[in-house]
């Protein structure tokens, strides 16, 4: 640092917390351009999360379960509360709703092919069901969204359960948008639309207005289908009491909650980043909206929007969650960017890591993408090794730490296997902040 | 013709019943009486039968619909022939909120009026409806044709995408993208067609066509506002 001219020392520059640089690019690009940032990937920024929380281990008050010989299970039913023919899953991570059109086609191939060998569901998305990924799912739930693009009754019958969505997490309130560089031959037939068009998709169901029409729209889907299917309702997480009290009583079988971290869609960076809750802040509101209505545990509830790994799995469950869903977590584990494509990444202005513009369809990895010759680079079989190498993981992880909090299922676990680490976690998830047997809103406390 | 009483026997042995119907059945004229204004009477149908319900319905009254004629004498609720894939759909009445909203084949027919967002996201339709229509009507629609022989509420094709809309009446209000179009020798020989699949007294000549200006093809922030 050089001195002014008197000699004197200058003050050090200081980067602004609130202008930031990243801050100061965007402001820089949105002057330029005129046109806001939309992107893929969730929220970027730190919110309270699962690293905020910990496990308590057993010593002496508890008794821990041996890791290679005693049983930990896995499995969990979903739709047990009116389908004939519920779920089962061997774990309980499934795979979340992705688009055939934002996916390719060998990309849902994969998902499918490594949730069947890792005993779990995939689910289809915005764009309706393809051959790939119903030939290569055993369980497979069919999304009811509100553009219905691809919806017809004889997939409803072919598949396992139908999720109907209400709301995705990195978006709750807000439709979503397919740009015509993606809109191929194919994803243009199945949607009812002219090739290369951008594809919008209303934020509103065209055809039911509030939660007692809900009701009605879901006696119409157990009519269709015979009661076999499990209905699932997904809303986006904002006001996880409210939304889930009122999935249950429009009937759902599975209530989904999405946080704000998840999202592999085109949305708009203001919403993704403005709108909606962090998952940990959802998970107990919903379980309490189940708890008043008598029903946790037995209309199930899927969290989703940021799950990593099985120690995420694992606090999710413990919170009250009957299983989660991980999107983003299975491109990546798919091959999405890899930093064997760090040149290519480079091109596009990004880095392997950080690369959100799945909705351009130029994904390196051939995974986001209808460009034929992208799609080449992508392997579904070896794709779905991979998807179940990292579901096993996930699962084994899972199983680990719940034997040492002594819990043969994983549903066994609970929220006093957990403590917080800051005060947010603490107060969201209603654990004790770690060395402490408190939390804020605790019952009986003066804070 | 098997005659089948809903509130008798309920609407779970009902929609058993029809969905038991095989494309090679001998059973093929139902008659629903009692309906009584009940939900999901006749959806998911997948064999071309004949349903004739006697009375009111409900919400989504033919929903899904595959191949089957289903006729209404009297008027319908929400959401009547939601996603129809195909075959046939006649309301004597009016028909309330979202009639065909996201049809993707086959032919309804209003013969009263219609509540608003008539034919909201259909994706290849044809509804003919002999009376009005509320508003936002079409909103999204991506294929298939809209016939209104009466007038159209505000917002008419909302949103359009490729749908055709033939109005004889007034419209209150176009949305966003909607423009009336010319109305060209093939487009009278359309809806001649569909008028006589309605039903309808009316002369070809006397429509106007709406579509979709196609402004909103590709993304373009100043549409935002």
């Amino acid at each position: 640092m050089k001195d002014d001219h008197n000699g004197a020392p200058r003050t050090v520059p200081i980067q602004s917390a609130t202008f930031s640089n990243p801050t100061n690019a965007e402001i820089r690009r949105a002057a330029a351009t005129g046109i806001y940032d939309i992107r893929g990937g969730g929220s970027k920024r730190k919110v309270p999360h699962f690293d905020d929380l910990l496990f308590l281990g057993a010593s002496i008050s508890r008794y821990p379960l041996e890791g290679y010989r005693e049983k930990c299970d896995t499995s969990v039913v979903l739709g047990t509360r009116f389908a004939k023919k519920p779920i089962e899953l061997d774990i309980p991570i499934t795979i979340a709703g992705m688009s055939f059109g934002a996916l390719s086609g060998p990309a849902k191939e994969a998902l499918g092919r490594g949730a069947t060998l890792a005993g779990t569901s995939t689910t289809t998305g915005d764009g309706g069901m393809t051959e790939e990924e119903r030939g290569h799912s055993n369980k497979l739930v069919y999304q009811l969204l509100p553009s219905r693009y691809g919806m017809n009754p004889d997939d409803l019958r072919r598949c396992d359960a139908i999720e109907v969505v209400v709301g995705q997490g990195a978006k709750p309130g807000g439709g979503g948008m397919l740009l015509g560089q993606k809109i191929s031959d194919r994803v243009a037939e199945m949607r009812n639309l002219p090739k290369g068009i951008d594809q919008r998709s209303a934020c509103r169901h065209p055809d039911w207005t509030g939660p007692d029409d809900l009701e009605i729209k879901i006696l119409e889907l157990r009519e269709i289908t015979n009661w076999e299917k499990p209905i699932y309702v997904k809303v986006g997480g904002t006001r996880p009491y409210y939304d889930t009290t009122l999935a249950i009583k429009a009937g759902a079988d599975c209530v989904v909650l999405d946080g704000m971290q998840g999202g592999t869609a085109a949305t708009q960076d203001v919403f993704i980043e403005h709108v909606g809750l962090p998952i940990l802040a959802c998970i107990r509101e919903a379980v309490r909206a189940l708890e008043d209505q008598g029903l946790h545990r037995e209309v199930q509830l899927i969290v989703s929007g940021g799950i990593r790994g099985g120690a995420d799995t694992a606090k999710a469950l413990a919170m009250g969650a009957d299983a989660v869903a991980i999107g983003t977590a299975a491109l990546i584990a798919l091959g999405d960017n890899d930093p064997r494509w760090e040149a290519e990444y480079n091109a596009l202005g990004t880095t392997a890591g950080a690369y959100d513009d799945w909705h351009e369809g130029k994904d390196p990895a051939g995974i986001t993408t209808q460009d034929p010759e992208l799609m080449k680079r992508f392997d579904p079989i070896e794709g779905g090794r991979h998807l179940n190498n990292y579901l096993k993981v996930m699962a084994l992880e899972a199983q680990t730490i719940a034997r040492a909090c002594g819990k043969n299922h994983l549903h066994n676990l609970e929220p006093e296997d957990l403590c917080a680490l800051t005060m947010e976690a603490a107060a969201m998830a209603r654990v004790p902040l770690a060395g402490t047997d408190w939390y804020p809103g605790k019952p009986g406390t003066s804070f | 013709m098997q005659t089948f009483d809903l509130e008798a026997q309920g609407l779970r042995n009902l929609n058993s019943a029809l969905h038991a119907q095989s494309a090679n059945t001998n059973q093929t004229v139902w008659e629903v009486i009692n309906p009584k204004g009940s939900h999901a009477i006749a959806v998911g149908l997948d064999a071309p039968i004949e349903v004739n319900v006697k009375g009111h319905t409900g919400y989504y009254c033919g929903g899904m619909n595959k191949q089957a004629t289903i006729n209404v004498a009297g008027s319908a609720g929400p959401g009547v022939a939601e996603n129809m894939m195909s075959g046939t759909i006649v309301i004597e009445g009016d028909a309330s909120q979202y009639a065909g909203a996201t049809g993707r084949g086959g032919t309804l027919v209003i013969k009263g009026n219609a509540s608003s967002r008539c034919g909201i996201s259909m994706k290849g339709i044809d509804i003919i409806v002999h009376g009005n229509i509320g508003h936002m009507s079409a909103f999204m629609a991506q294929s298939g044709n809209l016939v209104v022989c009466g007038d159209a509420g505000d917002a008419l094709g909302d949103s359009l995408y490729e749908a055709r809309l033939f109005v004889r009446g007034s419209v209150k209000s176009l949305g966003a993208d909607c423009v009336e179009k010319e109305m060209r020798p093939e487009h009278i020989e359309i809806l001649k067609d569909l008028l006589e699949r309605g039903g309808c007294d009316a002369k070809p000549e006397e429509f106007k066509r709406y579509g979709s200006a196609r402004k909103l093809y590709n993304f373009n922030i100043d549409n935002a506002y």
